[in-house]
């Protein structure tokens, strides 16, 4: 694929809000994980939460579209000067050319499950202020981003799951490519709901305490809730230093709704997928960031994968012990942070891992290293079997 | 942009199934409302077939259709899904047992509400490992499956199954988001023409607010307007009338989409 600038992101997550935040808390190991306090969840686990959501009120002529997901989602898009860094794209390339390509995996259903605690008790009705399209709608994101950025541009959200907001780049670099749109935003957002914290516990997925990726004693993931956006553009006067996505690769599993095939077939050929797409061999990459969720399955089979392309040596890491597992937003939160890794020359160390997993035969970096990172990958991978791997680089 | 329709599926209250379809749609025969008949697939083994629900059942269907009359191995072709609605009964009953005091969430059912379920049984039946997503536009998920699909099909140079499903809510869902009927249809898109190609598609992404292709039948235009995937059914009218023509399709606010169909 032709390589595209990524010019401008924003994050929000347990770490904090804006990308200043969240450098500082790689580079001090911290994690945002704590003991689970969300709405009336009874479960014994620990979650990564971003604080002051109850509280925040979006903007006023969206105020339709008022939900957790979307107050995250302003208080995302508030982050770094990206809205104005927009608002500046917009002049450029008028708002019509710029595509807007954003993943989440349960949107605003968490006011779908506060207003089922409201049901007419005779009727069974949904209360009156019940709003399912600006809020329960997968596109509800997609819309509120678009009014509140002022763009007209085509665009959709993507819902597969925990590999979402990984895969809109690659939705976004084919319509740069086909000429639809100039540039595009992409991103993702997804806040804690019941749903998702039950549903995973159910499924004896959720670690009693905070996740240790590659752990010998790993016993299952933290939930968090976050959001990230990047402006993606074509590359035609790329500075040296400048970011750059390289690379996309997408693949299924065909094999389980909810685990990952044992030998990681699917993950291996989405990262081969990206490698090539890319143009490059595996040892061009100097690091890789592990979908690594610290469930027992997903680590062994993704260790599998990351063997067969990478052998031993190539140093990684899983950032969902310092952010939780952000779901939907995980994809475009962990592609942030190779852009941070490679900005900044930091392959961060795992947080809360403490001894890694003797079966697992990847180089897993426990401890920070400050490395030149030029070219970064990361995976995503979800639900249904839904794999993407992206590679980053640094334009020489 | 280009790409060629070698296969058609679809499914509709009285619209069961592509050649049964068409004759309504060309106007040769009329058109009479009836329930959508959906099947369970039988690509799935039986103890997944169990658990798949109905708008999984009904995405499955009408892909099985279209790979069957373009004649193509769905395990090569790569998927785009597209639904508004997503997965509602299995929305509705988690959302019951949520506010409930028992909050027993069944784990199967967690793994069914995903957007992407259609998909990822799709994937289990046809043993495709090949690129699949699933998007979501509200009223223009038809319109962001094919642009999405075409895209991939001119960037990839390979095959893509396009497949839109939508199925109404139960209650209390349904008041708050009325869908008319259960609806589904799906396009195997190719970048070049096959021994089965029917028709190509050429595709331009449009600023502004021109006119959407209407049915003339108005049964079928209630349809059309009433259930975000049969907005399909203009784009299914013109390949079953065979002849050359422009289809504007609603996008998004202030966004078209122009596809010239010519018959090949």
């Amino acid at each position: 694929m032709l390589p595209l600038v990524i010019s401008r992101f924003s994050v929000v997550n347990s770490l904090g809000a804006g990308s200043e935040s969240m450098l500082r808390a790689l580079r001090e190991k911290r994690s945002g994980l704590a003991p689970c306090g969300f709405e009336t969840a009874r479960i014994d686990t620990y979650l990564g939460t971003v604080p002051g959501l109850d509280d925040f009120r979006v903007r006023s002529d969206l105020q339709d579209y008022d939900c957790r997901n979307n107050r995250l989602a302003q208080l995302c898009l508030e982050q770094d000067g990206f809205a104005q860094g927009i608002a500046e794209a917009r002049d450029r390339y008028g708002a019509g050319r710029i595509g807007l390509y954003l993943g989440t995996s349960t949107s605003g259903l968490h006011t779908t499950e506060l207003a089922y605690r409201r049901r007419d008790p005779e009727t069974g009705a949904l209360p009156a202020d019940y709003r399912y399209a600006e809020t329960q709608n997968a596109y509800s994101l997609g819309e509120f981003v678009r009014r509140y950025l002022g763009l007209t541009g085509p665009g959709f959200v993507v819902s597969s799951a925990c590999s979402s907001s990984a895969k809109v780049l690659g939705s976004a670099a084919r319509m740069i490519s086909a000429g639809i749109c100039d540039a595009a935003v992409v991103g993702g957002v997804d806040s804690l709901c019941l749903m998702t914290l039950y549903g995973f516990h159910s499924l004896g997925l959720t670690s009693p305490g905070p996740c240790r990726p590659y752990d010998v004693d790993r016993d299952g993931i933290s939930i968090g809730e976050g959001g990230g956006f990047a402006l993606i553009e074509r590359a035609t006067r790329v500075e040296p230093g400048a970011i750059l996505l390289l690379g996309v690769g997408e693949s299924s599993d065909a094999y389980h709704m909810s685990t990952p095939h044992p030998q990681g077939l699917g993950a291996r050929m989405a990262m081969q997928q990206a490698l090539h797409s890319a143009g490059l061999e595996p040892p061009d990459i100097d690091y890789f960031f592990l979908h690594g969720t610290a469930t027992e399955s997903n680590d062994a089979s993704e260790d599998k994968a990351v063997l067969e392309v990478f052998g031993p040596r190539t140093p990684c890491s899983s950032t969902k012990g310092a952010t939780g597992h952000l779901l939907g937003a995980a994809g475009i939160t962990e592609a942030i942070v190779s852009i941070l890794a490679i900005e900044h020359g930091l392959m961060p160390g795992s947080a809360n891992t403490r001894s890694v997993d003797p079966a697992l035969k990847s180089n897993y970096l426990l401890e920070n290293r400050q490395a030149n990172v030029t070219r970064a990958l990361t995976n995503s991978f979800g639900f249904g079997g839904s794999n993407c791997s992206l590679v980053l680089g640094a334009a020489g | 942009m280009r790409a060629f329709v070698e296969g058609v599926g679809l499914l509709g209250p009285g619209l069961q199934g592509w050649e049964a379809a068409r004759r309504v749609l060309t106007g040769e025969e009329p058109f009479r409302s009836a329930s959508t008949i959906i099947a369970a697939s039988e690509l799935l083994p039986p103890a997944e077939r169990r658990r798949t629900p109905v708008p999984v059942k009904l995405a499955l269907a009408v892909a099985q259709e279209a790979f069957q009359n373009a004649g193509r191995d769905a395990a090569g072709t790569a998927t785009v899904f597209t639904s508004s609605s997503g997965e509602g009964e299995t929305l509705h009953q988690m959302c019951e047992t949520l506010a409930s005091a028992e909050r027993e969430v069944s784990p199967t059912r967690f793994h069914n509400s995903v957007h992407n379920a259609a998909a990822g049984y799709w994937s289990i039946a046809t043993r495709s490992r090949e690129a699949s997503t699933s998007l979501c536009a509200y009223d223009a998920s038809f319109s962001a499956g094919l642009i999405e699909s075409m895209t991939q099909v001119v960037s990839s140079r390979k095959p893509v199954a396009l497949i839109a499903y939508d199925q109404p809510y139960p209650e209390p869902l349904h008041s708050a988001r009325p869908l008319l009927a259960s609806f589904g249809a799906a396009f195997i898109l190719t970048p070049e023409a096959t021994g089965r190609t029917s028709a190509s598609f050429e595709l331009e992404f449009l600023t502004g607010e021109e006119e959407p292709a209407r049915m003339s039948d108005s049964a079928l235009e209630d349809l059309r307007l009433g259930i975000p995937a049969a907005r399909a059914l203009a784009l299914l009218e013109a390949l079953a009338r065979k002849a050359q023509g422009d289809v504007v399709l609603e996008f998004l606010t202030e966004t078209r989409l122009r596809v010239t169909v010519s018959p090949c």
